[in-house]
């Protein structure tokens, strides 16, 4: 199992935590691993939230009467809910965490491109971050996340504008996240580390990157049309005075769809590492999973429609859409294939990180598979804007990418904090949280299928049974979420010290001390072989 | 010195990708409202004076052609040059804002701001009185944004001269002439494709 | 303790969607299970023995690459191919459907019989029917769904959109808003009741006091001052609306458009959209916001009238010689009032 050992020795290096204190080494900093944590704990902070308003949502929706607060309220929570967990956790959460620490160190470069720019970026997710708190704050937003108009752009009667300007201006975060991991990717490369050697996190954090810079000022531009319709009534999207509502969720799912694979991408590239790691052995198909990366950015910006089958949409260009979004799903399928074949026959170990990627496995084929219901024309008008999606939608991105990224930062945290977690509890807490996921979303299944339309207040009283089996798996699930908060905190300061590799993993950043000292490497190191090679041996016959 | 050169240079070249994400948005949903009400768009280019237009396109090719040369003083070491170019750059880019001004002024006089209350009438045209109106908000838009581009450039200008009078660049070190190049030429780029689209095109249909 | 774990399945298209969901479901269990089974094996066969083993590396298999993305995607076609039928199969609707009208508003469905009977949030409908609903919103976008009949449509301020069903088993639906609306838009629900034909004739003429839904677009046309220029057999300032609906009808730029429910609307709220070729711009005003999407509806259904039993033998012009919107096979509706003569 592993090997967390107390080695002093490791400890009294000079790191990036120790090499400076106070607060200014912080907020000043240019270090790409100290952005990171800071990354790390406004996320953290904005989960929080969200999970919060997840909390009462599922709390409301107990009984079907809508007893708990009024309806209005009730709106306000899942709008809140819908816009810090996607724009101000999902999107930022790989990338600009894990991704910012280890994309550098992976590549062994001393820091990104351009490290001002990544500070920079963090002070814009805070503004972002404080507008959209500032509208919760002020009296909260009732759009839903999407915005559609021409709701959000006459008929809301709330903070419409501050919510869009918190999203527009994290836009921007994200855009300059992606192109300092474009550029870094592309320009720091330590010597011998070739495109194909390159870990399959970095490729992941590269393709995301690419939907970052592409899609990422169309939402920009689409919400400033929203605010400035809101502003000065001039008829962008509202019918009455000749525009065309349809044409907002064009734009928006230009971006929005892409979006999503922002938020997968990263997590597939953690899963590589994971399945790789704790196999002890090489990834199967090592390119064609770095190119169902790069498949799935570029395919990801041709199939929006599908979130629009019952607009009216042309039936040809329904036609179009359903098609690609089955594309879409081929390289994604690629990747469970490969995973798992990689496990097999390979010295499989059961830490925390390696259960997180089962559950990553398990459920994201689940969302996965259950997205082709969506795909397909004839079930999607069923099931759309049902809790089916709602369903298929967590399975992703919570199964997904959540798991995604719980795993990574249980991989990476004896790297990150220099500390070991208690293994016990991370297991039990990992447990808890693919019973309580499972418990909450599956039922929401069924209720989509029987027809409960997703953001009602109060629902037909036949659904409630589901719908007290969905909250109390949220409750499990929220327990699973708040005992790793308590361990990690706990570990900063108890934990047993971590060796510079606690799994015997390969990759440059398992190479230097934990934590890493400032500039990453005592040495610019040099790569001589290609990503994961646990083992010099020559290749075993295939069964 | 040559990585860093490239590595600024690539990353200039990706946040341009954005930018042009960013005015593809607008003149994606432009495009289609220009599709969906094609009388209207042909009515609302008789307010467009192409004059303004046609100046202001000669304007910032000149500023185009002072900025390569600016870069390429820098290359070539000559400082003097360099600043000349700059200030002359910085001369065509407000001469281009100042145009734009009197233009905004022309619309503001023909009642042609829907963006402001009681600034707005479309007596010419009345049965494409409310399309036009959401054309010219497309059209402010667009303008407003090229033209909110045109400051930022003026103050990357101003930083580089300010930069250049320090004596900061020499033949082994201008990267930051060269990125700023990079960004005004992309925004004169965006003034070219405007130009027609807003006043060019829709003349030619309501001449036919 | 209810619970429910499937829909009832009541209309003509419910069951064929089920047999595709069951299909789809089917290949996922079967995709999950194979995905589940290969892990579990895996990591119980390969579970680490000892902490230093290092297995042997395998570096991938191009057939087995090619294997699993042409297999699956070929299966995603099936599913597509299906999809798509019963997709277009379901968008065209039959030509002897009944009409009802549908005016989504924050947070009610009107509904309007041609009958004239007039209802919120409850609609009645014969079995074995097609009931064609012309959907229409007067503020934002809403979303028509009858879960048990598997149809919704998303319903567009601004402009017409149509759905069908076919009800197939007596009882009560939910009828959803899918679309979220705004502040009540969990309480824009409402029930569909499906009758069978003798039940509905009389429920049918059991209300509608204020005239047929014709009679009520017939008074309208007086009262908003449209029987002043649109003369109803003789050349006015404005074109003649007898006979126009379901005509392909020539413009002034040389054009033609098919007289349907969206052109008409066009007409009313934005008249020098398409001039008609002969006339002049500017002469009628908008009524934008002068007139209710209920009112629209029923001035619809006037002038459709008037096609019906406007001389049928009058030569169409321009080339279809099939109105859109041909005559229906006379049944009670053809009988309606409002259609004097």
């Amino acid at each position: 199992m592993s090997t967390a050992l107390q080695d002093p020795q490791v400890a009294e290096t000079p790191n990036y935590l120790n090499s400076e204190y106070g607060w200014k080494s912080w907020l000043f900093t240019k270090d790409h691993k100290r952005i990171a944590v800071l990354y790390i704990i406004s996320i953290t902070a904005m989960f929080f939230v969200g999970g919060v308003f997840a909390g009462l949502i599922r709390l409301e929706l107990l009984t079907p009467q809508g007893d708990m607060v009024n309806s209005d309220t009730y709106n306000k929570f899942f709008t809140m809910h819908g816009i810090v967990m996607v724009f101000f956790f999902l999107i930022p959460s790989i990338p600009a965490t894990l991704g910012n620490f280890f994309v550098p160190m992976m590549i062994g470069a001393k820091d990104l491109a351009f490290p001002r720019i990544n500070l920079i970026s963090w002070y814009i997710y805070i503004i972002g971050a404080i507008f959209a708190l500032a509208s919760i704050v002020l009296g909260g937003v009732d759009t839903g996340w999407t915005f559609y108009t021409p709701f959000s752009s006459t008929f809301s009667n709330t903070f419409v504008i501050t919510a869009a300007c918190g999203v527009f201006i994290a836009g921007f975060s994200s855009i300059l996240t992606g192109l300092n991991f474009i550029v870094t990717v592309h320009k720091m490369r330590a010597p011998g580390m070739t495109w194909g050697r390159l870990p399959l996190f970095v490729w992941a954090n590269y393709a995301t990157s690419l939907i970052q810079v592409l899609g990422t000022p169309v939402v920009a531009i689409t919400l400033a049309l929203v605010g400035l319709e809101r502003a000065f009534h001039i008829g962008i999207f509202d019918p009455a005075i000749g525009g065309d509502p349809i044409l907002f969720q064009h734009m928006f799912w230009f971006y929005s769809h892409p979006a999503v694979y922002i938020m997968i991408l990263p997590g597939m590239g953690v899963i590589s590492e994971l399945v790789t790691c704790f196999s002890r052995k090489g990834i199967f198909g090592y390119s064609f999973i770095a190119a169902s990366s790069l498949g799935i950015a570029i395919i990801g910006f041709l199939v929006w429609g599908h979130h629009m089958f019952v607009t009216g949409m042309s039936m040809y260009a329904s036609l179009y859409f359903s098609l690609m979004s089955f594309l879409v799903a081929v390289p994604s399928a690629i990747k469970i294939f490969n995973w798992t074949a990689t496990m097999f026959r390979g010295s499989i170990s059961f830490d925390t990180p390696m259960l997180y990627a089962f559950g990553f496995i398990g459920l994201f084929t689940i969302g996965g598979l259950t997205g082709l219901f969506l795909a397909t024309l004839a079930t999607d008008v069923h099931v759309t804007d049902t809790y089916f999606v709602v369903a298929h939608f967590h399975y992703v991105m919570v199964g997904g990418m959540v798991l995604a990224y719980m795993g990574g930062l249980h991989f990476w945290w004896p790297k990150i904090s220099g500390r070991m977690y208690p293994e016990g509890w991370a297991r039990f807490s990992a447990l808890l949280v693919f019973a309580g996921f499972n418990l909450t979303f599956f039922p929401q299944f069924i209720t989509g299928y029987l027809g409960q339309p997703r953001r009602y207040h109060a629902y037909a009283p036949e659904f409630q049974v589901l719908n007290v089996m969905s909250t109390a798996g949220a409750s499990i699930l929220g327990l699973g979420y708040l005992i790793p908060l308590i361990y990690f905190l706990w570990s900063m300061k108890y934990g047993p010290r971590a060796s510079s590799n606690p799994w015997g993993a390969k990759g440059l950043e398992w190479e230097t001390s934990s934590p890493p000292p400032t500039y990453n490497f005592e040495q610019t190191p040099i790569v001589t072989e290609e990503a994961y090679a646990y083992s010099h041996e020559k290749e075993a016959e295939v069964g | 010195m040559a990585q860093q050169f490239d590595t600024a240079t690539l990353g200039m070249w990706v946040f341009l990708l954005t930018e042009i994400m960013f005015f593809g948005g607008m003149f994606g949903a432009y495009t289609v409202y220009r599709g969906m009400y094609p009388g209207a768009f042909a009515s609302t280019s008789q307010f467009m004076n192409p004059m303004f237009g046609a100046m202001n396109t000669a304007v910032l090719i000149v500023s185009s052609l002072t900025m390569a040369l600016g870069v390429r003083a820098a290359r070539l070491g000559l400082q003097k040059a360099l600043q000349i170019f700059l200030i002359l750059t910085m001369i065509f880019g407000l001469a281009f804002l100042v145009i734009k001004g009197f233009e905004y002024h022309e619309h503001w006089v023909d009642m042609k701001v829907p963006l402001i209350g009681g600034h707005w009438d479309y007596k010419e045209a009345p049965q494409f009185a409310r399309q036009a109106q959401l054309l010219f908000c497309f059209y402010f838009f667009m303008t407003g944004f090229h033209a909110l581009h045109m400051v930022v450039g003026l103050g990357l200008m101003t930083t580089i001269f300010v930069m250049a009078r320090k004596g900061t660049f020499s033949a082994a070190y201008f990267t930051p002439v060269e990125i700023s190049g990079l960004y005004w030429h992309f925004v004169d780029i965006v003034w070219i494709f405007l130009f027609p689209l807003l006043y060019l095109i829709g003349r030619t249909k309501a001449l036919i | 303790m209810q619970l429910p774990l499937f829909p009832e399945a009541a209309s003509s298209i419910a069951s064929s969607i089920d047999y595709l969901y069951f299909y789809l479901t089917a290949v996922s269990a079967i995709m999950t299970l194979l995905i589940f089974v290969c892990v579990f094996t895996f990591a119980i066969k390969y579970r680490r023995r000892s902490p230093d083993e290092i297995p042997k590396p395998i570096h991938g298999s191009l057939k087995l690459e090619i294997a699993w993305s042409v297999i699956p995607f070929l299966i995603m076609l099936t599913f597509f191919w299906w999809g798509a039928q019963l997709f277009f199969a379901s968008a065209s609707v039959p030509p002897n459907a009944m009409d009802v009208y549908v005016v989504g508003k924050q947070w009610m469905w009107k509904i309007q019989y041609p009958e004239g009977q007039r209802e919120i949030n409850e609609l009645h409908v014969p079995i074995g029917r097609p009931v064609k609903l012309t959907l229409a919103s007067e503020d934002v976008i809403h979303s028509f769904f009858i879960p048990a009949f598997r149809v919704k449509h998303d319903v567009v301020p601004g402009r017409y959109d149509t759905m069908w069903f076919t009800a197939t088993k007596p009882g009560r639906y939910h009828i959803f808003c899918a679309e979220y609306c705004g502040t009540e838009h969990s309480g824009m629900v409402g029930w569909v009741t499906v009758l069978n034909e003798v039940d509905y004739e009389n429920w049918l003429s059991g209300g509608g006091s204020e005239g047929s839904m014709a009679q009520q677009g017939e008074k309208l046309f007086q009262q908003m001052g449209c029987s002043t220029c649109h003369l109803l057999d003789q050349q006015g300032r404005c074109p003649i609306m007898r006979g126009v609906y379901g005509s392909r009808v020539q413009l002034q730029n040389g054009g033609t458009v098919q007289a349907d429910d969206a052109y008409i609307r066009e007409s009313i709220l934005n008249p020098n959209a398409k001039i008609v070729a002969g006339f002049k711009q500017d002469v009628m005003p908008t009524f934008q916001g002068q007139i209710s999407e209920e009112g629209l509806l029923q001035l619809i259904v006037y002038i459709k009238s008037l096609a019906i039993t406007g001389t049928p033998s009058a030569p169409q012009p321009g080339a279809s010689g099939q109105p859109a919107n041909a005559p229906r096979p006379p049944g009670k509706r053809a009988a309606t009032p409002g259609v004097k003569q």
